[in-house]
């Protein structure tokens, strides 16, 4: 086996392992740092994919940014001393029965399809053509979202501030 | 065999499925919004192997980029929430919590 093979391999188990953790662990501290190996492991993914700019952008907003507010938001709500037990699940059986059978027909689909191949694949830097692109074909989207980020940026204000009573 | 694109279709799909578990089964906020987290992981990667291997250009990073935004919009705003219910009901339990006014 090659060299990329065993990598490819190795990085798609920490990915799936991880998620495996945050889905079944028992406590919500070990479930959410677990989340850091699913997002470095998808960060190495892209890297795989020739995604450059992604797998930067992926490594600081969501390993920088978005599982530091989850550990933020897990440590202000609970009293993580008085329970054993902090992250309780209902329903496990079912759940997993469900979602086990969703996964073999999702492979059973994937295996089947005749997807398209592109003429040639390539490995070249991303980030002037993702520039590029930003700055002309998604303009709109661009400046919708800087609009949708300064509304978020208010609205979690808003709403995480405590309450002047009286 | 040579990774392909079933190999990252499949990875995505295995990455899906556990996040829909984990909103499905937890009864802890915060470990449903890991769970989005989670399905949007898989859609980005299955957008970025799209992008790789069948249309060749960087359309597909593009829409994972603006993904990885909405994520984190999502994120900031839903664990607001989380923190706003936990100061009126003292737990984040979602089978407990039924309104957003006392």
């Amino acid at each position: 086996m090659e060299l990329g093979t065993v990598v490819f391999y190795a990085v798609a188990a920490l990915v799936v392992v991880s998620a495996a953790m945050v889905a079944f662990s028992r406590n919500i501290i070990y479930s959410a740092f677990s989340l850091l190996g699913t997002f470095a492991g998808v960060a190495g993914i892209y890297v795989f994919l020739g995604a450059d700019f992604v797998a930067a952008v992926q490594l600081l907003i969501y390993v920088g940014g978005i599982l530091v507010l989850i550990l933020f938001a897990v440590m202000l709500t609970h009293r993580i001393t008085d329970v054993k037990i902090t992250n309780r699940a209902a329903g496990r059986l079912p759940g997993v029965l469900i979602v086990g059978i969703f996964l073999a027909l999702l492979i059973e689909t994937i295996v089947e399809t005749p997807w398209a191949k592109a003429k040639q694949i390539v490995y070249t830097p991303t980030s002037a053509a993702i520039g590029d692109l930003f700055l002309r074909n998604y303009l709109l989207p661009f400046e919708l979202a800087s609009i949708v980020l300064l509304a978020a940026l208010i609205g979690a204000v808003v709403l995480a501030r405590k309450e002047l009573k009286g | 065999m040579e990774i392909g694109l079933t190999h990252y279709l499949v990875l995505g799909a295995i990455v899906f499925c556990l996040g829909m578990l984990t909103v499905l089964t937890r009864r802890n906020a915060i470990s449903v919004l890991m769970g989005v987290e989670l399905i949007l992981n898989s859609a980005n990667i299955n957008y970025v192997a799209f992008a790789h291997y069948s249309s060749g250009g960087v359309d597909g990073q593009i829409y994972a980029i603006f993904v990885i935004m909405l994520a984190a919009a999502e994120a900031a705003v839903g664990l607001a929430i989380v923190l706003a219910i936990f100061q009126l009901f003292h737990t984040i339990d979602v089978g407990a919590t039924e309104t957003l006014k006392e």
